[in-house]
């Protein structure tokens, strides 16, 4: 039985993972599906580590439990997920990564229990994560994230009902709200803290956009669709209160009572991992004030054999992050002797021209929708959730000469609790950013750390053997 | 004024700073490459011990003791220093036959701050360990501090004492000039001063080389384990006799766990990885002293660099090949209680070319072999 | 809050009280429908909170599950007859599953 034979035999997930693979796939969203479907193709034996229950990743979450797929969006993950799931490669779900060593060896905790494995090549797809948008009162129940809410609603059905809010920035907002009032859900009003001038902004970049027009086009059709049906507010400033819950928003100091509130201000690439590995270099991007990881054309990172796809190496949507998944793979597959250059640039060519096509509208969507400026968080907002630490701790902090986010962490615990600063990260960095008069890429990131999961002490002891 | 420069703003190059500038006649400034704090100073486990120092190292840090009972007074913040005791756990009776033999040892030499205790007190004082622990060393009044608040105390204190820091500077040469004093060149220009230290850390022997000077000395990545908070439930610092084990609860709740356990360093990189394999060693010895973590969440583990002399001492003495250089480094992972009095110590070199400390034993003519 | 729009078909006791919930969707899901917004306590200040992203990354969401402290409602599929509750401050000794 050839090695690829073994794996492909192995789809109980209860099954023994061999000592070393081809290639590890972190996230089975569309980059990771993609990247495995195309490494499979080319007989590299493929491990893909997923944390959720189901393949789709955020976008395309449960896309598998609503058959026949109606929209587009679904229909791409399908499709995705049918070849994902024929393709042969060996599918972890449950599986939370939580380190990568140097020589590819992984670790990862599956069902309470730690494992290892060593991969010839990773891939990580590990997708995007909301901006944070903390305003004072945000870490009450009943606030949560647009993108939360939509999981609600992608995989069970959960409709907004009642005194239900949309605040902040961005097409996910809109999208939520099409998707909520199509399936009969209400919403009591949006507040739209989107700078004003944002066609202004973007015009110089609708060209450009308009290679791929369908983005730009969906999005007024969306924004028109819930400006029918729901109340916008432009606001700047925005409140929670409530005791021990939410009970209303302060709208540029006008109440409206409220039992959910949504916030949402765009997302930003998912770093968590990339950042905990020695040597693995970022950038600041200044458009969407967020680092990324340096990549090349094909998705390789500044350390040999860790390659990075889809929005986890900049944000692009899930098309473009499928076709940089099978880019990936290609690459991968020359890497490891499986096929030649010119196979990799004969097949990965009309992918790029593709991807192009996708990341076109990016410029016009950055430019309308900028992140909102740190430097207007007020002193008594919290910004660290886990260790309840404020923005007004964090310049505090800067006052006293932390300079840097892992200052301040080591100052204030901004960022040590659980999470990671995978929440507060980019709003901790602005705030210190913003204190210091100084650009984001000048400040210092959070180094994150592996684990970047917490798992037990237990789990870790059992691997001292 | 006469002119010093402090290359490196780790804790002991911090504290050097501040007690120079603290001397009359000196203007101080601080050269860092990256930021103060950078490396093992702002990460390590924080541990404030006389426990189990090498005889060479007792009389310092029996006064750097002394010196954290009255942090304040040195630096304006406590530091988060808290005398919480360090408890050294024997789990069996060859680990205590050990202990008595070592108290006998450090008593000997007239140092009464280590104790015996048996398996009654040692329960006492740590209610929630093992079972199979039989007794321990005990030092009271020992504890623990919080280095990166213990670092920004040092840094605002030696700033108020008048110490320039530059942060982002790199060191690329020294050279005597022919005034007698040092020139400093830097990716930044060059520095020029009557006076200076090398507080590098793990690249200090790097600046010592390009003066022409080899000191034998390696690096340490030393790992440690943070977990989630968990209720109070142990307020000494602990080790064992036996097994490498640091083990303490911060004010917090969480419980930082190291002892030891090597991660791996790339000084060019200036970076250091933790390797989970050997980690592991570190989550088990703590979960078999301490079962009720066992549950525990880790939320982080870290390494900071670190550099280790053949002897695991540190190096404190004047350079052999440029006179008016004084090298502080070495500190093999369990510098963080030293650096008050180490500080003062290499500043009273520097401004004056002897000291009452006792850092004799720390020359780096201990590396040369006698002819 | 929430309205469902898919059917239950099975319950869950969370703080001794019997919820509707559908098997396999994720805990936190489940409490939200049923309009739990309080799923823990902080152990900084005790003050109450609830899930934020929902995708496994806030760690707001941590409640108790069959006796096993801090875990991630997000990321915990529901079963039938699934016992859940508040998780109050730090994760204490004694009432671990383990």
């Amino acid at each position: 039985m050839s090695v690829a034979d073994e794996w492909t035999a192995a789809k109980d997930g209860a099954a023994p993972v061999a000592e070393k693979v081809d290639l590890l796939v972190l996230g089975a969203g569309p980059a990771g599906m993609a990247a495995a479907t195309e490494a499979r193709a080319h007989g590299m034996s493929v491990l893909v580590l997923d944390e959720n229950a189901a393949p789709g990743g955020q976008v395309h979450r449960a896309v598998e439990a609503r058959l026949p797929a109606k929209d587009d969006q679904d229909k791409d993950g399908a499709k995705l997920a049918a070849a994902f799931r024929a393709s042969g490669a060996q599918y972890r779900p449950g599986a939370t990564l939580w380190a990568v060593e140097p020589e590819g060896k992984v670790f990862w905790s599956e069902a309470g229990a730690a494992r290892s494995v060593r991969a010839e090549r990773l891939i990580l797809c590990a997708g995007a994560t909301e901006r944070p948008l903390p305003i004072p009162g945000w870490t009450l129940p009943g606030v949560m994230s647009v993108g939360a809410a939509q999981i609600a609603l992608k995989t069970s059905g959960l409709v907004p009902e009642g005194a239900v809010w949309l605040a902040g920035q961005g097409p996910l907002l809109w999208l939520y709200a099409v998707q909520a009032l199509a399936k009969g859900g209400r919403i009591a009003g949006i507040v739209d803290l989107s700078p004003p001038g944002g066609l202004r902004r973007a015009q110089p970049h609708l060209l450009r956009a308009l290679k791929a027009p369908e983005y730009l086009w969906r999005g007024l059709v969306w924004q028109r669709q819930v400006k029918r049906a729901v109340q916008v507010i432009p606001a700047r400033d925005l409140r929670a209160e409530g005791e021990g819950r939410l009970a209303r928003i302060l709208v540029d100091g006008v109440a409206h009572p409220a039992d959910l509130l949504l916030l949402h201000d765009g997302v930003v690439p998912n770093t968590q991992v990339t950042r905990a590995i020695a040597g693995l270099t970022h950038g600041w991007d200044p458009v969407q004030r967020c680092w990324r990881p340096g990549l090349d054309l094909w998705g390789n990172t500044a350390v040999p054999g860790v390659m990075v796809a889809g929005d986890s190496g900049g944000i692009g949507g899930a098309r473009a992050a499928a076709l940089s998944g099978r880019i990936a793979a290609l690459e991968a597959g020359r890497a490891l002797g499986r096929i030649t250059t010119d196979e990799r640039d004969g097949r990965a060519g009309p992918l790029r021209l593709l991807r192009d096509r996708q990341l076109a509208p990016r410029l016009f969507l950055d430019a309308m929708f900028p992140p909102l400026p740190e430097a207007a968080i007020p002193d008594e907002t919290v910004l660290c959730r886990c260790e309840e630490v404020t923005a007004g701790r964090v310049r505090q902090a800067v006052a006293l000469g932390c300079l840097g986010a892992n200052q301040t962490k080591a100052f204030t615990r901004a960022g040590m609790g659980p999470c990671q600063g995978r929440i507060c990260g980019p709003a901790v960095h602005g705030v210190i950013a913003a204190a210091r008069g100084v650009q984001g890429g000048e400040v210092d990131p959070f180094r994150t750390r592996f684990p970047t999961k917490p798992l037990t002490l237990g789990e870790l002891a059992a691997l001292a053997g | 004024m006469k002119k010093a420069l402090v290359i490196g703003g780790g804790l002991h190059g911090l504290s050097t700073a501040l007690h120079l500038a603290r001397t009359p006649g000196w203007q101080v400034t601080l050269l860092e490459r990256r930021h103060v704090g950078r490396h093992s100073s702002g990460v390590n486990a924080g541990g404030v011990r006389r426990l189990g120092r090498a005889l060479p190292e007792i009389a310092l840090s029996v006064i750097a003791a002394e010196m954290w009972q009255n942090i304040t007074a040195l630096v304006g913040d406590d530091c988060g220093f808290r005398a919480t005791g360090q408890v050294k756990v024997a789990e069996s009776t060859a680990d205590m036959a050990k202990n008595e033999a070592r108290v006998a040892q450090v008593r000997a030499l007239g140092w009464s701050h280590e104790e015996v205790v048996d398996q009654v007190e040692v329960r006492r004082l740590l209610p929630a360990v093992s079972r199979h622990v039989v007794g321990a060393i005990v030092t009271r009044d020992d504890g623990s501090a919080d280095p990166m608040r213990t670092v920004m105390a040092f840094r605002r204190a030696a700033e108020q004492a008048g110490v320039t820091i530059v942060e982002g500077v790199a060191v690329t040469g020294l050279e005597a000039t022919a005034e007698g004093t040092i020139r400093v060149d830097t990716d930044q220009g060059p520095y020029e001063a009557e006076r200076v230290a090398n507080c590098a850390g793990a690249w200090a022997p790097d600046l010592a080389a390009l003066t022409g000077e080899t000191i034998p000395c390696g690096t340490k990545a030393s790992m440690m384990i943070v977990t989630e908070r968990l209720p109070p439930f142990v307020d000494p610092t602990v080790g064992a006799t036996a097994r490498a084990l640091s083990f303490k609860q911060t004010a917090a709740g969480t419980v930082v766990i190291g002892g030891g356990h090597q991660g791996r360093n790339d000084k060019a990189a200036e970076t250091s990885t933790v390797l989970f394999g050997s980690l592991a060693h570190a989550a088990r010895i703590a979960a078999e002293i301490f079962p009720c973590v066992a549950q525990a969440r880790i939320v982080r583990s870290w390494t900071g660099t670190e550099a280790r002399p053949p002897d695991d001492m540190p190096v404190i003495g004047e350079s052999r090949t440029l006179p008016g250089l004084f090298h502080s480094f070495g500190f093999s992972g369990h510098g963080f209680q030293l650096s008050p009095a180490a500080g003062a110590a290499v500043a009273e070199l520097m401004a004056r070319g002897a000291t009452n400390l006792p850092v004799a034993p720390f020359t780096q003519d201990r590396f040369t072999v006698p002819a | 809050m929430f309205r469902r729009t898919e059917p239950t078909d099975c319950t869950i006791e969370w703080e001794g009280r019997a919820l509707p919930a559908r098997a396999g969707e994720s805990l936190a899901v489940a409490l939200l429908a049923a309009g739990i917004t309080s799923f823990r306590e902080t152990p900084v200040t005790g003050t109450a909170r609830g899930p934020l992203c929902l995708m496994g990354a806030c760690f707001d969401c941590l409640v108790e599950v069959e006796g096993a402290q801090n875990i991630q409602a997000c990321l915990t599929q529901v079963t039938p007859g699934m016992r859940a509750g508040i998780q109050h401050g730090a994760r204490g000794f004694v009432d671990d599953a383990a």
